[in-house]
């Protein structure tokens, strides 16, 4: 469903400041995999989103969707078939519209947008009930404002927006790391089932290991810009978080002996 | 005074205009002064030319369309700040507009225009001509909420408010701000049409300073009749634009000379958006997210 092939993207190339994000990235995601990301700060994984987004465009390398090559594609035309969920719980919805017109503007995804109106009385009742599986008691607030609902709701709706539409990819950006653990949890919960339900192919990018443990049928772990860590099926459910420690361990020590026989 | 809540009910079209970029696109647009006169040159030619006078409203209004589309292209293709795009388009309209008129003002007062038949029959200035000028606003509010609530007008709305949401769920941000400053200032040229038809002549310094008009209404509007829903919103926007030209129409009859107006209307705006800052009227929020919009517009991109 996803294919990434030798992708590469380096930040301020030939300054000083030089820093290879992504160095050599090839990751190919089957129909309906969860994979789950974990790494050290700066090893990739959120410009690897962004590529596949279509929010930054890689030096090298191409991704392909479904078999269509969107490599070159900006992120608003990729949006039909990419779903995001951002780590700020206040990206992902409009706060001075109202919850059901935020829930048509991510129903029309992919669609074109015409003179019809948003919220119909059909759509409605759709809302109502997708809204009702997140069980927060949204679906008797229709027409509230969605800059008055909390934190972990905005999440929850954003998850939703990003998910019932069925895009072809879903992203996962530390959608869980601004909420408070209990939070954390329900986002959590709600995420595995939506994925479930909808059969998505999801990449999740988290910094809690065990958490990418818990969840997805799949986990890679980056380090400077690498994918060093790549376990799915029973190996991923057998590893505890001392084995991903471990695994790190092992990379970094590597390196420092590739530095130290370089000197 | 009744020519005063005559004047504010066809200046609420421009009110309304502005209403659009200001508050829902979150893009401050001072385009509006030119693309005004814009829209009252073009249709005044067009009727000194014998066109029909409908025709040439229609005209005037599809000249400021054009205007928007300009300031538009200037923000998203070259990257120009919202507040220098509009200025930009502004000042260079002013020769457009001159080389429209061919000189500095065009008289209208023997042609054949849409105000014609009420002003003939006596009819300016009295109950008629109110109720004429208030359901045509009406009209076009009621017609700008349905289109707010369109899936397109549900972006519009989305890009002022989270830019980078509506982009994620496939909407090309470029193309709705340019639709909605294309509408916008097509409401804004309508205006001026109809303006230079009711005094009878355009001038090219008709349009000065009439963005602060402009905010000054939606602001007093909102501030008194509240912004909760779009409906409430877009009624208070014409209902300010009146008791704005009311207020101006009081302050003349107390004896303030007509060229301390601008003066007047710029402290006015000034004090609602300096008011909230400082703990006043804090639960006015129409003002405060206004004052977002003209505290923070000076970063590119708006949001």
């Amino acid at each position: 469903m996803l294919e990434i092939t030798s992708v590469g993207k380096t930040f301020f190339a030939g300054t000083p400041n030089e820093r290879v994000a992504l160095d050599d990235i090839t990751l190919s995601l089957a129909p309906g995999e969860f994979t789950t990301v974990i790494g050290s700060n700066g090893a990739g994984k959120s410009t690897l989103l962004n590529i596949v987004a279509g929010r930054l465009s890689p030096d090298r390398g191409t991704v392909v969707v479904d078999g269509d090559d969107v490599t070159r594609l900006p992120d608003h035309r990729r949006a039909r078939h990419v779903g995001r969920v951002f780590q700020d719980p206040l990206a992902g919805t409009a706060p001075d519209m109202t919850i059901e017109e935020n829930l048509a503007i991510a129903y029309a995804r992919g669609k074109s947008r015409g003179l019809r109106l948003g919220v119909t009385r059909a759509k409605r009742e759709f809302f109502r009930q997708e809204l009702a599986s997140l069980e927060l008691g949204l679906e008797k607030r229709l027409k509230m404002k969605v800059g008055l609902l909390s934190g972990g709701q905005r999440q929850a709706l954003s998850l939703l927006m990003a998910t019932f539409s069925e895009p072809k990819i879903l992203l996962l950006d530390e959608h869980t790391a601004a909420l408070d653990p209990q939070r954390a949890e329900l986002i959590t919960r709600l995420t595995a089932e939506a994925v479930e339900r909808h059969h998505l192919t999801t990449l999740m990018v988290t910094h809690n290991m065990e958490q990418a443990l818990r969840v997805g049928t799949r986990l890679i772990m980056m380090h400077e810009g690498r994918v060093v860590v790549d376990i799915a099926g029973e190996r991923k459910q057998r590893a505890t978080v001392q084995d991903l420690l471990r695994a790190f361990e092992q990379v970094k020590g590597a390196e420092l002996d590739d530095r130290t026989l370089l000197q | 005074m009744i020519g005063a809540v005559e004047l504010g009910l066809i200046y609420a079209v421009m009110a309304l205009g502005v209403y659009l970029t200001f508050r829902i696109l979150n893009f401050p647009d001072l385009t509006v002064d030119g693309s005004f006169t814009t829209g009252a040159a073009t249709a005044a030619v067009l009727i000194t030319g014998g066109t029909s006078p409908a025709l040439a409203t229609l005209a005037g209004g599809v000249a400021g369309l054009g205007a928007g589309i300009i300031t538009g292209l200037l923000h998203t293709k070259g990257g120009i700040n919202p507040l220098l795009a509009g200025i930009l388009t502004q000042i260079g309209l002013y020769s457009i507009n001159l080389r429209i008129m061919g000189g500095a003002n065009v008289p209208l007062l023997r042609e054949d225009t849409l105000i014609t038949p009420l002003r003939e029959n006596g009819l300016l200035g009295g109950a008629v001509s109110i109720a004429i000028f208030g359901v045509l606003a009406l009209l076009i509010k009621a017609a700008l909420d349905w289109f707010l609530h369109t899936d397109t007008g549900l972006a519009l709305q989305a890009t002022g408010d989270n830019e980078a949401m509506i982009r994620s769920f496939g909407v090309n941000t470029d193309r709705t701000k340019i639709l909605g400053l294309a509408l916008s200032n097509g409401l804004v040229g309508l205006c001026g049409a109809v303006i230079a038809q009711y005094q009878g002549f355009a001038d090219i310094s008709m349009g000065i300073g009439l963005i602060i008009a402009g905010l000054a209404s939606v602001i007093l509007g909102q501030a008194v009749f509240g912004s909760r829903l779009i409906l409430i919103s877009t009624l208070a926007v014409v209902l300010g634009s009146v008791l704005y030209r009311v207020t101006i129409q009081i302050a003349l009859q107390a004896g303030l000379d007509p060229n301390d107006m601008k003066l007047v209307s710029a402290v006015l705006v000034v004090i609602a958006l300096v008011l909230p800052r400082w703990g006043v009227f804090r639960r006015v929020g129409a003002l405060r997210s206004l004052r977002r919009t003209a505290a923070t517009s000076s970063s590119p991109g708006g949001q």
